[in-house]
């Protein structure tokens, strides 16, 4: 008996190593362990055997079942994970083919840059104020200390809609609109941006473009401060490792005025085209709100004073992206708007 | 302004590179926008004068001419404008000239030429600075030219000029005087004021002319001078160089001394021909209406009564303060020169020079501001310098007309005041040091008193002297801090968010932004098919545009978007998905127009192809699910599309009016073929406009949370056939009423015309979603609904059940 089942061991050994699936490998169970099966249908016979050989008999054949199974779970285990890995090589794609395209918009690039200035410029404690964009004499020029004949007028020739109404050539306007409409309030911290237009076109200038105003009013204000805040300003939008520095200029609706100069983010202040090799760039216009402008509006100078300045957001978003002609950004040319 | 630094060096003993210089005065708010070397690009170039003159034996267009030019040289030229006694510009044997060129001894027909005389034009000079004479021929150098002497040297090219781009506030900075005294004030060397009083001679002025101010609203003051016995003739080298080198054109003597004044001292001149002043009277005095004069330029002008003109007994001999009258011209033949000074208004110089399209050096600096008190100073320099460059006698005295005099500028400024502004902490001495740099006055201690100099009309008030210290004692040095006192904030209003979450939602589904001009031609409502009484058709009209196409404020952000379709299709960049959110311009009762912001789109050709999906079209129903993905992003709600034919640029098929409850927000539609046809497009294009406040109003700003179904929903399809002209929201409106609270999705999967649905008809299948919160729902609950569904289907819209 014992011989029975061993040979029956071995055969079946065997067997189980050569399948190569795993239905073979169920049919082999069936074969040997299934409830007809040899091994089963051996234990079964036992009972014509001696009662001193059963036990030993029965060890054998319970040894020779777990050891079966045992054998079989491997061989099962090693085939199903062959065949996973055959079915996932049958699978394989080629990754090089391109995507299904998901429909994708875009921002304006100007608009991009714009929302970056306002973001700083609201972490730096300011509000966002808009006004129109068609104005009156008053607002645009007259409340912003440029009286008719003023010659500063030439700066900006106009679009005129009526004598006294006119495209704003400035966003300086909201100003004058936000003092009046919070004075005596304080303080006022604002950024204004929005279109201006200017009777101007050529490869440089475009008779439309977009400014950013920015004010601030409140006691004791100073030239210090609106160096600080612009400088914080210029290091967030362009770099820590820009430099800035401020010029004496003019402007009718600030005093001491200045123009801020940035090194150029092009040749890092080397001198290059771009700066007309000065290393330096133009970037913005600013100086402290003038008296006359702080009391047309309804603040009294001596007790308030503030800063105002003016950014051109064009230029910015040129320097910021490298763009060397105005004009892309109002030909809107899909192939360059899809850059941004 | 244009500044030769060898001029500037007349009156400041500065010695800093230019470039220095250049960086001093730019970081003092003198922005010096460039540094021209005049360094010319010849060598071996000398002066010469023509000895004699013969004609070349075998060569009609040709002469022979003897030159000493240090040594005597034999040159051959066939320029028309030589003479004997010329002075010349003589390029030697073994000279380069711009552009490489070299020069040799040459034979032209059998003689010699040892060297060659140079026009302007070789030598690399400005041409319009030359006389028109020596624009046809060789250039002629100044009398006074030393033989010998290097060309460039004669010419004053060995110069460098500051260009300098001065703020309108900076009027005294138009003159080389101005521009020194900036350069004292900042780098502290002495300034030289140059001489003025001439020697006089003969009898008194003030019998041999008169002047009368006739208008002293327009003409303040007016100073004369009478030079006698003057002979017209070139100019000195170093006054020739000077003016060329600030970008003038030497002429002669007298004209060139009035401009070299005008440059130094920034006080405009005129000379007038003495002997051609009818009654040798001055008469300053409006023109009369219609009253014409001929100019230097040689245009006869009409004039009307609000320009201003310098007259005689007779007739108006100058537009004053803009150009002289060709009529009392210096010319060779003038001995005796009335010098003017004048001051005249600026606003009404402005004016006129606009009005005659005529600017000159001396109406820009009126316009600007002269110095009323420097009139008599500039007129004494004039006359000294015809005395001494035109051998002139000067007539004693001079007639000075003061009708409105400068009063004098006195400011208080207070230290603490210059502090609190800068946020500096300078002592009251630095201030008053700074200030007297500038060669004001200051007096006192506490508040200063700072009396002002008359060439310095921009300094009226406290601030202008708290600029002035600012800007001498550096800005760059003034320290950096940041404001405090934060409040509370709004940071963006609600208008702002909805604006910006337009833009971005717009992005998201697909289209792209653009950004056009706020400005229109009348022809792109033309090419809209407007009618006239259409409402776009009133718009608000620029009264000087730049050109047509720009003459109308937009009332629709459409006929920008159809530009910029055609603009890429023509570059062919298709597909074009776009939008622009932004103002249009509706005329209204008050003086401004209203500015509504409206969002527009428009989608054009098709979706790109791939390897495993096929092109798709951009068509009337791609962008009406743009605008329900943009909807339903910024949840604005009980959106209906009506069809309509109010649209003349829309298909009359295609088109839809969009509502939000009864609210209307705008039009959905395809553009009508003849719009496309107008515009060149090449193939059909879907647009849409909404009122983005009015859409604004309508959206749920903020979401309000519903609870999740606990209890699993029942699903049903629904197929029924209807007329093919029942528009589908009627078929879906019926079903949702009629489903009542337990419909809670009523999707359409499927429209299909075609057999075997009768003709005229068409069969819409829907997914039918039912659903209770409380509770599962029975079979026959649902049951009941689907029967109830039908019923009003085919009770109210004449359906039936599609089996």
């Amino acid at each position: 008996m014992l011989e029975v089942i061993a040979k029956i061991r071995e055969e079946a050994l065997a067997r189980v190593a050569a399948a190569t699936s795993s239905e073979e490998l169920e049919a082999l169970r069936v074969l040997y362990l299934g409830k007809k099966g040899e091994l089963t249908r051996v234990l079964r016979g036992m009972g014509k055997l001696p009662p001193e050989e059963r036990p030993r008999v029965g060890q054998m054949a319970n040894k020779v079942r777990e050891e079966l199974e045992g054998a079989l779970k491997e061989h099962r285990e090693n085939l199903s994970r062959r065949e996973q890995a055959e079915r996932l090589r049958a699978e394989a794609l080629d990754v090089t083919l391109p995507g299904r395209p998901v429909t994708r918009g875009n921002r304006h690039p100007l608009y991009q840059v714009l929302n970056e200035i306002k973001a700083v410029f609201i972490g730096l404690g300011f509000d966002v104020a808009e006004g129109p964009e068609v104005e009156s004499d008053y607002y645009n020029f007259e409340a912003l200390n440029l009286l008719k004949e003023h010659p500063a007028r030439d700066m900006q020739d106009s679009f005129y809609l009526t004598e006294d109404v006119l495209l704003r050539t400035h966003t300086s306007p909201v100003q004058v609109r936000v003092m009046e409409a919070r004075r005596p309030r304080l303080p006022i911290r604002i950024v204004a941006p929005g279109k201006v237009y200017r009777r101007d076109d050529d490869a440089t200038h475009s008779p439309m473009f977009h400014q950013v105003e920015g004010l601030l009013v409140d006691r004791r204000v100073t030239f210090g401060d609106l160096k600080g805040t612009l400088m914080a300003f210029l290091k967030q939008m362009f770099g820590d490792q820009v430099q800035v520095r401020f010029r004496p200029s003019y402007f009718p609706f600030t005093e001491p005025s200045a123009e801020v100069d940035m090194s150029c983010v092009m040749c890092g202040g080397n001198g290059c085209r771009v700066c007309s090799h000065t290393g330096w760039l133009e970037i913005l216009g600013c100086g402290m709100v003038h008296p006359k402008v702080l009391s047309m509006s309804g603040y009294d100078p001596e007790e308030v004073s503030g800063f105002a300045f003016g950014l051109g957001v064009e230029r910015v978003a040129m320097l910021k992206y490298g763009i060397d002609d105005l004009r892309l950004f109002y030909e809107n040319d899909l192939r360059f708007l899809r850059q941004f | 302004m244009r500044v030769p630094y060898k001029w500037l060096q007349q009156y400041v003993d500065v010695t800093l590179p230019p470039a220095e210089l250049a960086d001093k005065l730019t970081m003092a708010g003198l922005a010096v926008e460039g540094l021209e070397d005049l360094t010319p690009g010849f060598q071996k170039v000398v002066a010469g004068q023509i000895k004699t003159i013969t004609p070349h034996p075998d060569a009609d267009h040709l002469v022979v001419c003897r030159v000493d030019a240090g040594r005597e040289l034999q040159l051959v030229t066939g320029a028309p404008n030589v003479h004997e006694g010329q002075m010349v510009a003589v390029a030697l044997e073994g000279a380069r000239l711009p552009g490489g060129r070299e020069i040799h001894r040459a034979t032209f027909r059998g003689v010699v030429s040892e060297g060659m005389l140079c026009s302007a034009q070789e030598l690399g000079l400005d041409v319009s600075l030359v006389s028109p004479e020596d624009r046809e021929g060789i250039i002629t150098l100044p009398p006074d030219a030393s033989p010998g002497a290097d060309a460039a040297e004669v010419l004053g090219l060995k110069d460098v000029v500051l260009v300098l781009e001065l703020t309108p506030n900076r009027a005294d900075c138009l003159s080389i005087l101005g521009v020194a005294r900036e350069v004292a004030a900042i780098t502290g060397v002495p300034l030289h004021l140059p001489a003025t009083l001439p020697g006089e001679d003969g009898p008194e002025i003030t019998g041999l002319a008169a002047v009368e101010i006739a208008a002293p609203d327009l003409c303040a003051r007016y100073v004369a001078r009478l030079v006698q016995g003057v002979r017209i003739g070139p100019s000195p080298a170093w006054l020739q160089a000077f003016l060329r080198a600030a970008g003038m054109r030497p002429i002669n003597n007298v004209v060139d001394i009035t401009n070299f004044i005008m440059l130094e001292m920034g006080q405009p001149l005129h000379a007038f021909d003495y002997s051609l002043l009818e009654g040798h009277r001055i008469i300053v005095r409006r023109a009369g209406p219609g009253e014409k004069i001929t100019t230097l330029d040689g245009v006869e002008r009409e004039l009307n009564p609000e320009m201003l003109v310098i007259a005689d007994a007779a007739r108006p001999v100058a537009v004053a303060g803009v150009m002289g009258g060709l009529a009392t011209e210096v010319t060779p033949a003038t001995t005796s020169i009335l010098i003017e000074s004048a001051h005249f208004d600026a606003v009404s110089i402005r004016r006129t020079s606009r009005r005659l399209g005529l600017r000159s050096e001396a109406s820009t600096r009126f316009e600007r501001g002269v110095n009323l008190e420097g009139a008599p100073a500039a007129a004494d320099r004039a006359a000294r310098l015809m005395a001494e460059l035109a051998g002139g006698r000067v007539a004693p005295g001079r007639i000075d007309c003061y009708v409105k005099r400068r009063q004098p500028v006195t400011i208080e400024l207070r230290p603490e005041r210059v502090n609190y502004l800068l946020g500096t902490e300078l002592a009251a001495a630095t201030m008053k040091e700074l200030l007297e740099r500038l060669h004001l006055e200051v007096r006192g201690e506490g508040p200063f008193q700072v009396t002002v100099p008359a060439y310095r009309g921009d300094l009226t008030g406290e601030i202008d002297l708290v600029e002035e210290i600012a800007r001498l004692y550096g800005y760059n040095r003034i320290p950096v801090t940041l404001p405090g006192s934060l409040t509370a904030r709004e940071k963006q209003t609600p208008a702002q968010r909805w604006e910006e979450a337009g833009r971005e939602a717009a992005a998201a589904a697909g289209l792209a932004e653009v950004i056009t001009y706020s400005f229109i031609g009348p022809r792109a409502l033309d090419q809209l098919q407007l009618p006239e009484d259409h409402p776009w058709r009133r718009t608000v009209k620029i009264q000087n545009p730049l050109r047509e196409e720009q003459s109308i404020m937009r009332p629709s952000l459409l006929p920008g978007l159809l530009e910029v379709a055609g603009r890429n299709a023509s570059r062919r960049v298709l597909p074009v998905a776009i939008y622009e959110l932004g103002r249009v311009f509706i005329p209204a009762g008050s003086p401004r127009p209203d500015e509504p912001l409206r969002l527009a789109g428009l989608v054009m050709g098709t979706t790109p192809r791939g390897w495993n999906w096929p092109a798709g079209e951009m068509d009337f129903y791609y962008l009406k699910g743009i605008l329900e993905s943009i909807f339903s992003r910024l949840r604005v709600g009980d959106i209906s599309w009506e069809a309509s034919n109010d649209y003349p640029f829309l298909h009359p098929g295609r088109a839809a009016t969009i509502k939000a409850r009864t609210r209307v927000l705008g039009y959905l539609g395809e553009l009508h073929p003849e719009v496309l046809a107008a515009m060149e497009l090449p193939a059909r294009a879907c647009v849409f406009e909404l009122d983005w406040e009015a859409a604004g109003d309508q959206a749920l700003r903020v979401p309000r949370y519903e609870p999740l179904p606990r209890f699993p929903a029942v699903e049903r399809d629904l197929a029924v056939v209807v007329p093919a002209t029942t528009p589908a929201a009627a078929v879906a409106g019926v079903i949702r009423e009629a489903g009542g609270e337990l419909l809670r999705a009523v999707a359409l999967f499927d429209v299909y015309e075609g057999a075997p649905v009768p003709e005229g008809c068409k069969s819409l299948a829907y997914s039918l979603v039912y659903h209770l919160p409380g509770r599962t729902l029975t079979d026959a609950e649902v049951n009941a609904a689907q029967e109830r569904i039908q019923r009003a289907l085919e009770e109210r819209l004449g359906a039936s059940l599609r089996q």
